[in-house]
């Protein structure tokens, strides 16, 4: 199960969903909107999304999950629209026999996804301004005449990318 | 030919449209990005974006047919 969402994500019940008397490990994360972000203060973020490719993406990195990893039983929530610090902005679970491969499959899509989901953040601060986040990278070298590239590469490195 | 082009996050407010349709010669989604860059100034570099055709990931150089939804696609940043 996998979607794009403009309401609340409401966790019990996706937990609920992956519930299966075959399984003996569960094993979440959670992406929260953070009140900072590159040393600036951050009131809160908007998410856009272009949801028809972002359903199919999602999909797809899901049914990879499974064939990496096995039998995994797999929801993931992304919300989208304006979201306050603090609010959950995206939930992956994974349920499976063996704690392994749901500690995996959950690591593995949360992953890809920030890679991949065809979905952009704008970030509020507190002073006033907004900012389009792999934008500043961008702006910072001048549209146009940067000399880095975004094809799958994080615009961050992947140990900061811990939170959305 | 006729295609439909929707625009998102930064790129969306660089052109100032969701969507539009046009009548274009372009026949790959490469043509299409020339063609419109010159007109919108995308003020950015191809090969920063991805490109869809008809909500899947595309080549720029596949070919396009009649009515097509092109999308090009900024570097992403969810999660």
């Amino acid at each position: 199960m996998f979607e794009i969402s403009n309401e609340r994500i409401e966790v019990e019940a996706l937990r609920r969903g992956l519930m299966d008397s075959g399984c003996g490990g569960y094993t979440a994360f959670e992406g929260w909107v953070r009140n900072h972000h590159q040393g600036r203060a951050v009131s809160g973020l908007h998410y856009e999304a272009y949801a028809d490719l972002a359903k199919a993406e999602g999909l797809k990195i899901l049914a990879e999950a499974g064939e990496r990893f096995g039998p995994v039983r797999l929801a993931c929530v992304h919300r989208v629209g304006d979201l306050a610090v603090g609010e959950l902005a995206v939930w992956v679970g994974a349920a499976a026999p063996h704690r392994d491969e749901a500690f995996k499959a959950c690591r593995y899509v949360i992953d890809e996804l920030k890679q991949r989901l065809p979905i952009w953040k704008k970030e509020h601060y507190i002073e006033g301004e907004s900012a389009w986040v792999d934008c500043e990278r961008c702006r910072a070298a001048g549209h146009g005449k940067h000399d880095h590239d975004h094809d799958h590469a994080p615009a961050r490195p992947p140990q900061e990318e811990v939170a959305p | 030919m006729q295609l439909r082009v929707s625009y998102f996050a930064w790129l969306r407010e660089r052109v100032g449209l969701d969507t539009e349709t046009i009548d274009t010669a372009a026949v790959t989604p490469a043509q299409l990005w020339t063609e419109l860059d010159a007109r919108h100034d995308f003020a950015t570099e191809r090969r920063h974006l991805r490109v869809a055709v008809n909500d899947a990931f595309s080549t720029w150089d596949a070919k396009l047919a009649e009515g097509d939804r092109v999308v090009f696609i900024p570097p992403v940043s969810g999660g």
